[in-house]
This record gives C-alpha cells, structure tokens and sequence, in this order.
C-alpha cells in the first residue's frame, strides 16, 4: 500500500469514502511518522491512543454512511486550543500542567464533523513569536534544509512562528492538516516558511472561546495544510458563528471547497506599491512579479493600489498586541491554574510565579503593554496607536471600495533562517518578520499564503493575498490559480526519522 | 521616549514580574529598542481620527440574563496548584 500520509487531505477522505483504506489504518500511518518525528519538536503531546480510539469510532460512522466532512482524518492541534482533559500548555512553563474541563469551539466543530486527533503542536509561548524559539518545549526543526546542506549535520532552519509546530507537521506529513492561530503572521509567515498554505480568515469568522487569548481585537484561528484545497475543507468546518464569542460574526459559512474551483477571470487583482520595500530581496520582488503574470495570465486584471499607512502598521501592532496581552495574560498568577511559586505574601507570590513562568519575550511584551497602557503614556501610546489602525484600515477600504477584489504580496520578506540566527540582539529584528502579514491583523481583513517559488537556496517562499472582509472565497480561487501555476510543493524527504 | 532604570523597575512591579537586578539593564535596553522602533508613530497626522475599537461594525449581541453554567466548584479548581474544599488557597492576604 502507498505511504498513507503521503495523501492530501482531499484525497484521503475521498479514499476512506470508497473504502480504500480505514481511517484506523490512516491513523496508524500518522502516528508512525509522529513517532519518528520527535527530532523536529513539531508535537509537544502526542495522543495515539485518543487518535486510534477516534479512527474507530470514524470507521463504524464510514460503515454506517454517517460520515461528517473530515470523517477519520487525522490532525494536529495547536496547543493554544482547549482540548477537553489533554493537557494544553500554550508552550509556557506558567500553565504547568493544565488540563482544560472545556473543548474550545473550534476544536469542537473537528471532532464534530468526524476529524481525528493525533496530538497537540508546538508553538511560540503564548503565540509571541516569529520562529517557534520561544517555546517552552524548545524549537521546533523546520524539514526543509538549505541546498547542497542537507542531513543530520546540516544547519537547522526555523519554521516559522508562532504556528511553527503547525507548519512543520504538515510540511513533514506528521497529520493532513493542523489548527493554527494569526494575530500578526502567525499562520501566513510559517506557512510561507514551509511550503504550505495558510489562511488567517477575516476576525470574527472562528470563534475564538477556547483559545487561549494573546491579543483579542487581532487573534484568529484558522488551518495550515498542503493545499489550498485542504486549507478550504479545514475552514469550513472551523468556522461559524458561536454565542460564546461575542465578536464571533454571525453569518453563513460558504462552501470554500466549491470556491476553489472558481478561477479569477473578471477579478481585479491590487499590488500595492508601498509593500516595494527599500532593500527587498530581488527574489522576493522577482517571486511577487511572478504572481501577478499568473494571476494576469488566468484572466484577472492587475491594478497598482497605494496603500499609504502600510509602514506604520508594524509599529502600532507593537503598541496594540502587548496592551492587549498585558490585560489578557494578568490571569496568570498561580492561583486558579498553572505553577506557583510561594511566598510570604501575595504581591510576592504573584512577581515569582510570573517571573518563573514566563519566558523572556512574554515577559518583555507584558512589560511594554504594561507602560504603554500606564497613566500619563495612554494617549501617547495606545491611543496614537488605535487610531492609527483606523488609517490602516480606511487605506484598505478605499482600495476594495474602487474596485478592487483583492491584493497580492510577498508573504515574508525572506526564506527561513537559522535557529538562533535572529532577535538575540534586538527584538525588533524579529517583529520585522511580519512586515506583510501584520496589517492583514489590524484591519481584521482575511489573508492567505500559497507556496509560489523557492529562494537560491532551495527553501520556499510564498504569497500572500488579501481579502475584502468575509470574501476568504476569492482568497481560495486566487490561491488556486497560484497553486496551479507554480506546481505542488514537493516537501523534504524525512532525513530525521 | 526612553525608560531609565527606575521606570524598568517599576514597570515590572505593575506587570507583577520579578526583575532580578541583574537583569534591569538589559531589559531597560530591549525595551528601548521597541519604544524607539515604535517612536515613527508620531509623524503620522491623526487630528480628527477616531480609535478603532472594534474591526468589523457590529452591534455586540445581548442575551437572556440568564445562569447557563456554575455550580461545579471542584472542576473550577480541579486545575489549582493549591485548593481545598471547593476553594482556591492563597496566602494571608488581610491582617
């Protein structure tokens, strides 16, 4: 039989629907290749025995013609999601050994409609991050090796964060498909770092109850997989509207399978011309040129677009994203969950379970949340920073309102780099990671990234295109369109088993 | 805007983070690295904008005031690295 993880998502539900395989024989295949992946760090929790338990229970709804949409196919879980009595960590030290009484929405809607668990993925603690370095766990290894490097000898590349145990479980075929969350590139800027496709759908299109909460005007959920197709199937069952989430939009969720096979004929595409950084990478500019003969050459018709706040996106996300995580990660203070450290009094009991608990880049983002929400700094900071987002935001509406459908970008501004190669010295070195990717967060619009080429080195690179808000249907035809025309990605061969 | 040493020290305190002293230099310095990064900020003409406080215009939705959960006081600490009988423990908090 054919190496079963080898199958698209798409293609292994189609398989266990005409009874070529069993979603128990699936399963087995997933777990056998998460066991010989413990040299990535993609999985910090495996759960054969629920996954193989689940396979069961899918195979009989099979037998009974009862399957849902994702009947039997195994995935991986971001550990930032509640899973009801698995330990979920957000890959911080502070939440201990924290087992979640609830299922979070999203989750829930998977196992609703027949998906498999096969374990929760690695990630930047508290989704802080650009490489998956923060974590906890340690790093997660990326599959893909520079060229002519290749081997167990070879420098170990990033992934890309925060969802970077996400990415690189689906690039390495460790599970069909994986949950992820973006609140400033974190599924788009892994996904681009790995070959995979990614979608960040428009805020309020996945409920976010359950999640565990770094900065709520911007965090969304949303899949990673190795097809636009895929990415598709996932959403659909991720997204809906959900009492719990107050933001959560109440509106019909399309068939954005169907969307796929739409084409971009009549469409018109934005290239704005302010994402022409000074210094891009002549590759990155050359990928970008590429695109937009693709997606001409389908049919669509190309526009430049100006997009006149797109440099200060960066900064006020990092005024907005630490306030907001100040307030959200004040929870944490070893009472009702997670690590305690004593001590004599309370306040002191707070400062040395927090200092325990948190690692360095949560605990400078708290800190700088903290001061720019602090009495006298309030205007200056996060109120400049608020209405500078109505900018950002007005920029895009303008564009949309003119016409536009959506708009291609670079999705990165590079491949993936080194483990320890950036940010040691200057965090901002990092946060630069997401200059394409972050404005998408802070005008809530849905974004997507499609593998479109490989840099010199052989690693890939992708694309990004943006969305009116709630039209993530237009994002899967153009994605497709790409897809189609740059070639599958074919993924490393597993040089760490 | 810089933070000198003070600022670091207290900053910390109301992020209830314990800074060792050691480390409040080089945290003063990464926290000036983000204040300077973000300082561009302020070449951007925002008279007569308002703060976005929500992405997408939506009414916030009311329910029926209504108890939909509680009651279950062992699962709310089941979690608590320190509780008894139903109650979360912490130290002496009123002389």
């Amino acid at each position: 039989m054919t190496d079963l993880t080898r199958l698209t998502l798409a293609e292994a539900r189609d398989g266990l629907r005409a009874k070529r395989f069993s979603s128990e024989e699936l399963t087995r295949a997933h777990v056998a290749a998460v066991e010989g992946a413990r040299a990535l760090n993609a999985y910090v929790l495996e759960t054969p025995e629920r996954a193989l338990e689940m396979a069961r229970a899918s195979d009989a709804r099979l037998a009974r013609a009862e399957a849902g949409p994702l009947e039997g196919l195994p995935l991986g879980i971001k550990d930032l999601f509640c899973t009801e009595g698995v330990r979920t960590t957000a890959c911080s030290r502070i939440l201990g050994d924290f087992t979640p009484a609830y299922e979070s929405t999203v989750t829930s809607q998977l196992w609703r409609d027949g998906a498999v668990m096969l374990g929760k993925l690695n990630n930047d603690e508290f989704a802080m991050g650009s490489s998956n370095e923060t974590s906890c766990f340690g790093p997660v290894v990326s599959p893909w090796q520079r060229q002519g490097t290749e081997g167990a000898a070879a420098t170990q590349l990033v992934p890309g964060g925060s969802s970077g145990g996400s990415a690189a479980a689906v690039a390495a075929h460790l599970c069909l498909g994986a949950t992820a969350t973006d609140t400033g590139g974190s599924i788009r800027q892994p996904a681009a770092f790995t070959g995979t496709v990614g979608i960040k759908p428009t805020y309020g299109r996945c409920s976010r109850w359950g999640v565990v909460a770094f900065a709520s005007s911007l965090d969304q959920a949303g899949p990673i997989a190795r097809t636009v197709e895929d990415s598709a199937i996932l959403l659909r069952s991720m997204s809906g509207h959900d009492p719990k989430d107050t933001t959560s939009a109440d509106l019909p969720v399309p068939d954005f399978e169907a969307a796929c096979r739409r084409g971009v004929r009549g469409l018109t595409i934005g290239i704005p011309k302010e994402y022409r950084l000074d210094g891009m990478a002549a590759e990155i500019a050359a990928l970008w040129d590429q695109g937009t003969a693709w997606l001409r050459d389908a049919g669509a018709k190309v526009v430049e677009v100006s997009l006149p706040h797109t440099r200060y996106a960066l900064p006020a996300y990092y005024i907005v994203a630490p306030a907001e995580a100040s307030s959200n990660l004040a929870r944490y203070d070893g009472v009702r969950y997670g690590i305690r450290v004593p001590d004599r009094d309370i306040a002191r009991m707070y400062e040395g379970t927090r200092a325990a608990g948190f690692g360095r880049e949560v605990q400078r983002r708290i800190m700088i949340g903290t001061y720019v929400l602090s009495a006298g700094y309030y205007d200056a900071y996060y109120g400049r920073a608020q209405r500078i987002r109505t900018l950002i935001k007005r920029d895009f509406d303008e564009v949309y309102a003119a016409g536009v459908d959506a708009i291609l970008t670079p999705a990165t501004p590079s491949a993936a780099f080194g483990i320890g190669e950036k940010g040691s010295a200057d965090p901002v070195e990092m946060y630069l990671n997401d200059v394409f990717t972050v404005t998408v967060n802070m005008a809530g619009l849905p974004g997507i990234a499609v593998p479109a080429g490989f840099d010199k080195q052989g690693l890939p690179l992708g694309l990004q295109l943006i969305g009116r808000p709630f039209d993530e249907e237009t994002l899967f035809a153009a994605g497709q369109v790409i897809e189609d025309a740059a070639g599958r990605v074919r993924l490393p061969e597993p040089w760490w088993q | 805007m810089s933070v000198d040493e003070g600022t670091v020290r207290r900053i910390a305190h109301l992020s209830r983070i314990a800074i060792e002293e050691a480390d409040v230099s080089r945290m003063q310095g990464e926290l000036n690295a983000i204040l300077s990064f973000v300082e561009q900020l302020n070449e951007v003409d925002i008279t007569g904008v308002e703060p976005m406080s929500s992405v997408t215009p939506m009414r916030m939705k009311m329910r029926d005031d209504v108890v939909t959960d509680g009651g279950d006081p062992k699962r709310i600490t089941a979690n608590s690295p320190l509780s008894e009988d139903g109650f979360f423990l912490v130290p002496k908090v009123v002389e």
